[in-house]
């Protein structure tokens, strides 16, 4: 493949030698990347004469060629054989016929080849529903393989390794305390400004210590460790068991006999429904410390008569529903991290989508339970 | 052979983790249109010193030269123009899983060429054709089989007509025919486009096939033992741990 000094431009030129024979002749630099001829003009002269039934070729001088003279040659043949016209290639270079044949060795995979599929917009709607439809058996499946593997869990009997679990605590426990502690924070600064503005005009100051002690308790200390985590930890653990799947390692546990909802599912659950609670308490108190700055700095509330009115407020009850919803959320957002993980298909691709498709299902699964959850607490009096 | 610039020339190199050598003393040359193998038992750092060659890895200590040029001491963007010589074949194809066949070996082709999209096709069905996949153009890497991956990363390897091939483990997971096939389209490439290629590999049966010099890198001793032609090694070499590895462990004494 050596570059010729004088770049002499590819050429070909097409002469009816006899009744039915054509003579292709090429000569110059055969190489891509300084342009090669088009097709076109042979095949207008073959289309003129439709009687030329053979096609043979000469070189005339061609320093060099490479891909550039395979490619036309490649489809000159195609048209060749869609035309029943027989090619007589030994006026080529022998290197050029070999590889001439090497690509025409293995024929085309009877209906590999596939045609761009354009589905109309009704059929798109049709098959998503259709596919949707298919993945709920799915869902509920992996749901009571979880919850059958709590059962053995409970009577000691599943198999995971405790350093795994105790890592998984570390990682979604004490490593999200920053985060954690950052976003509850503001939340209940928030609370408090927000309550402050309205509660001022009636001269009711002192109850922006209830509304943020019960608005963190009850509900934004859960959801926002809810969501925090669900894009921390959720994430992990779908893109973790991807990648498993990809590497089949989920198969090498399968075929050691050894669950994988028992090896990777439960200890990731189990970190969470215990984290999750704790982190949901840290959470309360960091965002009450919020409500308090905003209180005791713009309204003149002392630091004192907020943390009473706070006690007078918030009753253990409200702490409960909230430790309780964190509990529940935790699950949630483990099982969400997991199904899609294991759902994972065996690509990089498929491993970014399983990681953003357990952050969404995590963040819905969290907002629907909590709806579920206010109309409950309402209806039981809590 | 002496009057030629070697293609590529390894220079005193030692390659290392941090301060964990794993081969020192690398000396040898690799001529252009020769088909060179590095082998060695496992874990003697063969694909270590693939992605030394390929620029992945930096020598603790030495150079690679191509036709003279020092590949390390280069500007980096001196480098990348000899990087675009190459082509590479990874141990498991190494295709980009969220691209078609066609758009893994349409990418560098759009990317440093000027061709058009159809010319960019065609080149693209002509390098799938090449390999046997004739009409896989748009199935996705994880729809077809390891064997057919790896023919499909030789394409993209192929795209740009590299001077130089590199080959990590091309026959691993390949079933017989199709190691046949793959050693035979490497001949093919050599003696019809004049590549140079270098193939990391363990397979006896494809090193006496395609290999016209070779290179043999010892865990123990952490140093090449020699180089030479992999049949007059087998049959001559003074070193028994090469004899023994080239007749698959049965008594040098008595093989031939």
């Amino acid at each position: 493949m050596d570059t010729a000094n004088t770049p002499l431009p590819a050429v070909v030129h097409a002469r009816q030698v006899t009744d039915d024979t054509l003579l292709v002749q090429l000569a110059g630099n055969w190489q891509l990347q300084r342009g090669v001829p088009e097709l076109t003009a042979i095949q207008q002269k073959l289309a003129d004469t439709s009687h030329i039934r053979r096609l043979t070729f000469e070189i005339l001088d061609m320093p060099a060629w490479d891909t550039g003279l395979l490619t036309f040659l490649l489809q000159l043949l195609d048209y060749c054989q869609h035309h029943q016209i027989t090619v007589d290639q030994s006026g080529l270079p022998e290197g050029v016929r070999r590889l001439l044949a090497l690509a025409t060795a293995v024929p085309e995979r009877e209906g590999a080849r596939r045609g761009a599929s354009h589905l109309s917009w009704l059929a798109q709607v049709g098959t998503s529903t259709l596919t949707a439809l298919r993945s709920a058996p799915e869902l509920f499946k992996f749901i009571g393989e979880a919850c059958l593997t709590f059962g053995r869990f409970a009577l000691g009997k599943a198999r995971y390794r405790r350093t795994d679990l105790v890592l998984l605590l570390q990682e979604c426990g004490a490593q999200a305390l920053g985060i954690v502690a950052l976003i509850s924070f503001l939340v209940g600064l928030i609370l408090a400004f927000m309550g402050a503005v309205q509660l001022r005009q009636f001269g009711a100051q002192i109850y922006v210590a209830d509304l943020v002690g019960l608005g963190m308790t009850r509900e934004m200390g859960a959801i926002m460790t809810g969501v925090i985590i669900a894009g921390r930890t959720g994430a992990a653990f779908a893109a973790q068991l991807g990648t498993m799947q990809v590497n089949e390692e989920v198969d090498a546990l399968i075929t050691m006999g050894i669950p994988p909802m028992e090896f990777l599912v439960l200890p990731r659950m189990l970190a969470l429904m215990l984290m999750m609670p704790l982190l949901c308490v840290f959470a309360d108190i960091v965002g009450m410390l919020g409500g308090l700055i905003v209180a005791t700095g713009l309204l003149d509330i002392t630091l004192l008569e907020y943390l009473n009115e706070t006690q007078r407020a918030v009753h253990l009850v409200d702490c409960g529903v909230g430790l309780f919803k964190s509990v529940v959320f935790g699950a949630l957002v483990a099982l969400a991290g997991c199904l899609r993980g294991m759902q994972c298909g065996r690509s990089a691709a498929a491993v970014g989508a399983a990681a953003t498709s357990a952050v969404v299902t995590g963040i819905v699964w969290i907002i629907a339970s909590d709806g579920v959850f206010a109309v409950l607490t309402e209806r039981l009096g809590l | 052979m002496a009057l030629t610039v070697p293609r590529i020339t390894i220079q005193n190199m030692t390659m290392a983790y941090g301060n964990f050598v794993i081969q020192r003393n690398l000396d040898f040359h690799i001529q252009p249109g020769e088909i060179f193998i590095i082998m060695g038992g496992s874990g003697c750092g063969k694909s270590t010193l693939l992605r030394h060659l390929i620029g992945l890895l930096r020598p603790a200590l030495g150079d690679v030269l191509y036709d003279g040029e020092s590949f390390w001491h280069a500007a980096p963007e001196e480098r990348e123009r000899l990087m675009r010589r190459f082509g590479v074949l990874y141990q498991s194809g190494a295709l980009w899983s969220s691209m078609t066949l066609a758009e893994n070996v349409a990418l560098p082709l759009g990317e440093y060429t000027d061709l058009s999209p159809r010319q960019i096709r065609n080149v693209v069905s002509l390098k799938l054709a090449l390999v046997g996949l004739a009409g896989f153009e748009d199935f996705y890497p994880s729809e077809i089989s390891g064997g057919m991956r790896k023919r499909a990363g030789l394409a993209r390897a192929m795209a740009l007509d590299p001077d130089i091939l590199f080959f990590d483990e091309p026959s691993a997971g390949l079933d017989p025919i199709s190691s046949r096939r793959l050693d035979d389209l490497i001949l093919e490439l050599r003696d019809s486009l004049g590549a140079t290629v270098v193939v990391v590999t363990h397979e006896l049966a494809s090193i006496f096939a395609i290999g016209d010099n070779c290179v043999f890198l010892d865990a123990e001793t952490k140093t090449m033992l020699a180089v030479g032609n992999p049949k007059t090694l087998r049959d001559a070499s003074p070193e028994p741990k090469i004899r023994t590895f080239l007749t698959r462990g049965e008594d040098v004494t008595t093989t031939a």
